[in-house]
This record gives C-alpha cells, sequence and structure tokens, in this order.
C-alpha cells in the first residue's frame, strides 16, 4: 500500500482494502479495459466536537463518569465517528468492559439494552483485522450509541461483556463462531450455530468457498470468490 | 423396550433410551434405580419444540431442574451469501430468515441501505405507506401463528385451526400484492418491488372489516377460557429486569409493563403519522403475552386501515434511476412476468433504456463505504440490522440482530423450577421462529 488513490472529496485516514480491476477474478482473459482501475476502501474520518444531535451529551456523560469506573477519555476511545447520523465510539479492547459499564450503569447514559455485538473482517487493515461491533440502545433516554473495537488477527482477544450485559451470551458464542474472536471470560464459549466439530470460521473473509460439481465432463462451478463479477 | 425404531444403548454418558410417545412408564421404569439423574433431550424433531429447537432438559421428576437450548439446526448461511450478491438482491435472502415475517426483514434490511445511499427522505409517499401495510398485515398473520401453533403445543386445536385459517386470507393479500404468500422480496431498496394491482385496496378492506370478528372467535375461546389461563398465567415469568439483562424485546418486554415499541420511541417509514396504541400487561407471564399478541393484531387492523384512507396515486420507487429497479412485473395471460411495455420500451425504442436496465440487473448500483444499523418492531421484538459496506456494488457485512436468537437465551430464566409441562407453554410464550434464530 506504498501509493494509495484519494477519491476526490474523500478525507483520507484509514484504508482497509485496495481493489484492483473492475472483474474480482483474474487471469480470465478480462478483455473489457477496465484491469487497471484502482480503488480504495477507506475508513469514515474521526469527527471532531461538536458532534451534533445528541452526540455530545453521551461524549460529555462518557468523558466525566469513565474516571468513576478505572477508566479515562484517552485512555479508552480511539476515535469517535459520526457518520450517517449514527456516532461510533472506537473504544482499546482494555477498557471495553469499563465503557460498557459506563454505558450501563451512569444515570446521565443508561443503556440498559445491549443489542448485541456483531463481527466484521477486514483482512487489509493491517493490525486490527477483526472487528466486533457492539450496539447500545438506551430506553430511558431513547439513544443509539456503537462501540467499536478492533483487534489483530494474530491475536483475537477481546474481553467478553457478558458479566455486565449477560443478553451478550449467545451473541458472542455466535461471532466466536463465526469470526474465530475469542472473548475473554465468557464462561462458555463454544460454537452455537455450526456443529461442534466444525474446522475454521465461515464469516471470515479468507474462509474457502466451495464450488459445485456438475456432471458434465467432470466439469465444476467455481466458488463464488473466484467467478467473474463486478466488485 | 426392544422397539426397532426406538432402541436403547449404552453410552459413555450413561444408558440412552429414545422416546416415542406413550411409553414414558416403561422409560420410567427401566431408567429407575440406576439413574441418578435424567436429562431429557426435547427436540429438535418435536411438533411442540417450535420448529427445530432442541431443549436439553435435566429433570428430577416432572421439575425441571436445568433447561438449556440447542440451537443451529437451521442455519443456512444467509448473511455470508449476501456477501455475493448485489445489494438488490440480497432482498431475497433476507426475507427467507424470520420466514413468519418477512415483509419485516426486507424492510429493516432496505431501511439500512437506503441509509447508506443517503436517500432515507426520498423514499416516496406512496412507497411507505405500501411498507406500512404490508408489515402490519404481516404482523396479523405472525400473530395468528403464534396463537395457533401455542394453541396447538398447549392441546387447544381448536385455536390452531382458527389461527391457521385466518392467516390463510391474509396470506392471500400478499400472493394478491406481490404474487407469494412467503418470501416475497417485496420491499426493494428505493421503494416497493411494484405498484399495487387493480382491486387490491378492495380487497384488503374487505379482508380487515371481516378479520376482527373472525379472530374474536379465538379470543372468545381462550381469553376466559379457565384450562387456558391454568396453564398459561403464572407461567414462564421474567420480570422488567429479567427482560433488560437478557435482551428479550417485544411483546414479552411489553408484558411486563413496559411500552418498548420501536414504531413509537424511534419511528421509521412514517409511522410517526399513524394512530396507535402500545399494548402493555403487567403480569409478564404467558397469559399476559397471549393477551398482548391478541390486542396487538387489532391495533395492526387499524394502521392499515388508516393506510388505506392515504393511499393516493404516485410512485412507488426513488426517482433516481441509477438507484431504481428498471424493470416491471404484469399480470398476463399466461401469468405473471415481465411487463411487456418495459420489453417493448427496452427491446424496440430505446438502445439506451437496454443498456441502462442491463447495467443495474446484473451490475447493480454502488453504495458508499460505511455501517449503519437500522432497527424495526417485528413481531417478536427488536429486528435490527448492521449493514457494512465497502463501496462495491455488493453488502460487505450484513448482520441481523433477530429477537427470536435473543430472546430464547431466556428459556433458562422461564423454565428452571417449573414443571416439564410448563416448559411448553413458556417456549410458546416466546414465539421462536428458528428461521430467524439460526439464520
Amino acid at each position: 500500500m506504498s501509493e494509495v488513490v484519494v477519491p476526490a472529496g474523500q478525507p483520507l485516514l484509514e484504508v482497509t482494502a485496495v481493489n484492483q480491476g473492475m472483474f474480482g477474478a483474474s487471469g480470465s482473459g478480462d478483455t473489457s479495459g477496465f484491469g487497471g482501475l484502482v480503488t480504495v476502501v477507506p475508513v469514515p474520518v474521526a469527527s471532531a466536537r461538536p458532534f451534533g444531535s445528541y452526540f455530545d451529551v453521551i461524549a460529555d456523560e462518557l468523558q466525566a463518569a469513565l474516571p468513576d469506573f478505572d477508566s479515562t477519555w484517552d485512555k479508552a476511545i480511539e476515535k469517535v465517528v459520526v457518520d450517517r447520523d449514527e456516532l461510533t465510539l472506537h473504544v482499546r479492547p482494555s477498557e471495553l468492559v469499563a465503557v460498557a459499564k459506563t454505558l450501563r450503569d451512569e444515570p446521565g447514559l443508561r443503556f440498559e439494552l445491549c443489542l448485541g455485538v456483531s463481527g466484521v473482517h477486514y483482512p487489509g487493515h493491517d493490525g486490527r483485522e477483526m472487528h466486533a461491533v457492539y450496539q447500545f440502545r438506551s430506553i430511558t433516554h431513547n439513544r443509539l450509541v456503537r462501540v467499536e473495537v478492533s483487534v489483530p488477527d494474530s491475536n483475537p482477544h477481546v474481553p467478553s461483556i457478558m458479566s455486565i450485559y449477560p443478553t451478550n451470551d449467545w451473541h458472542e458464542r455466535e461471532t466466536y463462531d463465526f469470526f474465530g474472536i475469542i472473548f475473554d471470560g465468557h464462561p462458555h464459549l463454544i460454537r452455537i450455530m455450526m456443529p461442534d466439530d466444525w474446522q475454521g470460521h465461515p464469516q471470515r473473509k479468507d474462509y474457502p468457498l466451495g464450488g459445485v460439481p456438475v456432471e458434465y465432463k467432470g466439469a465444476t462451478i467455481p466458488p463464488p470468490d473466484t467467478r467473474r463479477s463486478y466488485s | 423396550m426392544s422397539d426397532t425404531y426406538a432402541p436403547t444403548y449404552e453410552t459413555t454418558e450413561g444408558r440412552v433410551h429414545t422416546v416415542m410417545g406413550q411409553d414414558w412408564d416403561s422409560v420410567l421404569g427401566a431408567a429407575q434405580g440406576q439413574a441418578e439423574r435424567v436429562v431429557v433431550n426435547m427436540g429438535p424433531q418435536h411438533p411442540s419444540t417450535h420448529g427445530v429447537l432442541r431443549l436439553i432438559l435435566e429433570l428430577e421428576g416432572e421439575t425441571v431442574t436445568e433447561a438449556r437450548c440447542g440451537i443451529g439446526y437451521l442455519h443456512t448461511g444467509i448473511e455470508k451469501n449476501l456477501e455475493y450478491r448485489t445489494w438488490t438482491q440480497g432482498v431475497t435472502f433476507v426475507t427467507r430468515m424470520d420466514y413468519l415475517s418477512p415483509f419485516f426483514n426486507e424492510t429493516a434490511y432496505c431501511l439500512g441501505v437506503e441509509k447508506l445511499l443517503g436517500i432515507t427522505d426520498q423514499i416516496p409517499e406512496r412507497a411507505q405507506i405500501i411498507r406500512v401495510m404490508m408489515m402490519e398485515l404481516n404482523r396479523v398473520s405472525s400473530h395468528l401463528v403464534a396463537l395457533a401453533t401455542g394453541g396447538m403445543e398447549l392441546g387447544a386445536l381448536t385455536a390452531m385451526i382458527f389461527g391457521f385459517r385466518e392467516r390463510e386470507s391474509v396470506l392471500d393479500l400478499f400472493e394478491l400484492v406481490t404474487g407469494l404468500r412467503m418470501n416475497s422480496a417485496y420491499i426493494r431498496p428505493g421503494g416497493v418491488a411494484q405498484d399495487l394491482p387493480a382491486g387490491a385496496e378492495k380487497q384488503i378492506r374487505d379482508t380487515i372489516m371481516a378479520l376482527p370478528r373472525r379472530m374474536k372467535d379465538t379470543a372468545d375461546m381462550l381469553v376466559d377460557n379457565s384450562i387456558w389461563m391454568a396453564r398459561t398465567s403464572g407461567i414462564g415469568k421474567l420480570d422488567l429486569a429479567g427482560c433488560m439483562a437478557l435482551g428479550v424485546t417485544g411483546p414479552v418486554l411489553r408484558a411486563t409493563g413496559l411500552p418498548q415499541d420501536l414504531r413509537k420511541s424511534a419511528p421509521y417509514s412514517g409511522y410517526e403519522n399513524y394512530e396507535f396504541d402500545v399494548m402493555t400487561q403487567t403480569t409478564a407471564d404467558s397469559y399476559g403475552r397471549f393477551l398482548i399478541r391478541l390486542t396487538e393484531m387489532g391495533q395492526s387492523l387499524n394502521i392499515v386501515e388508516q393506510c388505506l384512507d392515504r393511499l393516493q396515486p404516485g410512485p412507488v420507487m426513488v426517482e433516481d434511476k441509477k438507484i431504481a429497479w428498471p424493470a416491471q412485473l404484469s399480470i398476463g395471460s399466461d401469468g405473471q412476468g415481465n411487463s411487456l411495455d418495459h420489453i417493448r420500451h427496452i427491446m424496440g425504442e430505446s438502445m439506451e433504456a437496454l443498456i441502462h436496465h442491463f447495467k443495474l440487473v446484473t451490475e447493480g448500483f454502488q453504495v458508499p463505504a460505511g455501517q449503519v444499523y437500522s432497527a424495526v418492531e417485528s413481531p417478536r421484538g427488536e429486528l435490527g440490522v448492521h449493514i457494512v459496506s465497502d463501496g462495491s456494488t455488493r453488502p460487505y457485512r450484513v448482520h441481523y440482530r433477530d429477537p427470536s436468537f435473543t430472546n430464547l437465551q431466556a428459556v433458562a430464566a422461564m423454565c428452571e423450577g417449573g414443571q416439564i409441562a410448563d416448559v411448553i407453554a413458556a417456549v410458546a410464550s416466546i414465539d421462536p421462529v428458528m428461521g430467524g434464530v439460526d439464520r
């Protein structure tokens, strides 16, 4: 990634992937002339205050309350992104439990409901390939916030917040099952969807996909990620 | 005990008996004296486990001391499949998740895609009203199945017959409007697949006029029925604190008295323009959840009537030709197919229209990079979708937070310490749909 192409008008901080060509496959005789196209996939830029809407209130309350829970804003928050009217707090893995506890217990925040965790795999995001994304809803204040935690693929450990939000029991098991993110402190982190003896984590981008054998002179339909397709 | 189809065999965990029904006495007799504890695997193939749900119950006599769920039997990798289809094709997949509430799956997904595209406020009024109307009809049909299967599981077979009979009339409306009874892929990014066919409004109005009278039969039969109340009152209790901790939403949460409903607290698709009440109960038990579903159907029919009153002629897809699905369907003498007018236009009149059609249908449209979370109030609770785009023509990651999945975690809290027969009543009151749980 020595040379990155920045789309016009798009401030670029981090690149999660660089795609080349118009079609996904290579070596299939692309005569379209689009083979040289390069597109980068940027991560939305960090936002600065004021964040707008109720987001400033959340940030202020969190900043004020975090020291009561053995953390600080600077220690816990990597960056804040406001995109499409949604607030995303990028939290360092070590401080996730403190942030979750603050979100739940602080009267001015009161996010009673955790809406589970979803994994996202960015193979091109060096050193932070695995993302765990949490949504929290406050019924008291009618607010929504997203917390994102990124860990390297080589050491995919995220602390479990099941002790704070028991609802995350199955959600963390699902994310472990599909992405291989290990939630430290989860009492029973086993597969939930796939069979117990399954190998690999199917929602990862590098998970090998199967082709379909067809009964015509030994031909097979190639796996979807190697087919010629628009991307 | 020497049944060829239900053998008894030894494992490292102990002796395993296969129970076939009507043979409980002989199994218990065989287990006596050597078993310190009895672990019963109920399901995954069992009519009262509500689909392919496996319940693992540890019993002491007829008392459940531990209850756990085994899920995943219906996992089909829908979320992964989406990553290799265009944004529009995704609708066809998500509609199959929670198969009793397809329009909610579709709407939640489309609201997310539209938010990513930044066209939320460009969706035509008529499309929004049709979406609300289809969702509320869907809520009625879904709750009817909840009552029907819930009744059947407790032995009230008439409730099953009534529920499915009424649901059929709603499915007829779905078939009339979308061409399919379920899994219709009708709601699309940008609007809906096509406008209401001629005569649909009248038929919807006729059906929602007839439904309350027929649903009253079910209500009359169950609401004050002493057997029904004995089986459901005080069963499967889960209070507000339990619901919050376990992330439980929907009728189960509203049965604790909290009027939490996303249609009110975070309106989408224009729900703020409709008059309806959020139904609550304070009993926090199976009976309360039953009453909530019963009364919510009345509110839904009320909303459908308001939709019909508000419908004005107009487009049902965004104006932006870079996003709007170009093809139109129509019903010919040989059934539903592509509109002949559209075929004539692209094949005979306009080369540009043909290119445009081809590009949109094969390549699809690009969605700017970013992530959103969109949520709708499905019949079972908060149905949330986390969508990530990397700027291409296909989703980078789609994750469904299905309410059935989350609510099912409450089985242990609801059932432990109760009778084995009450497990059925408790699970039925959660109304899990395994297609949504396993995805």
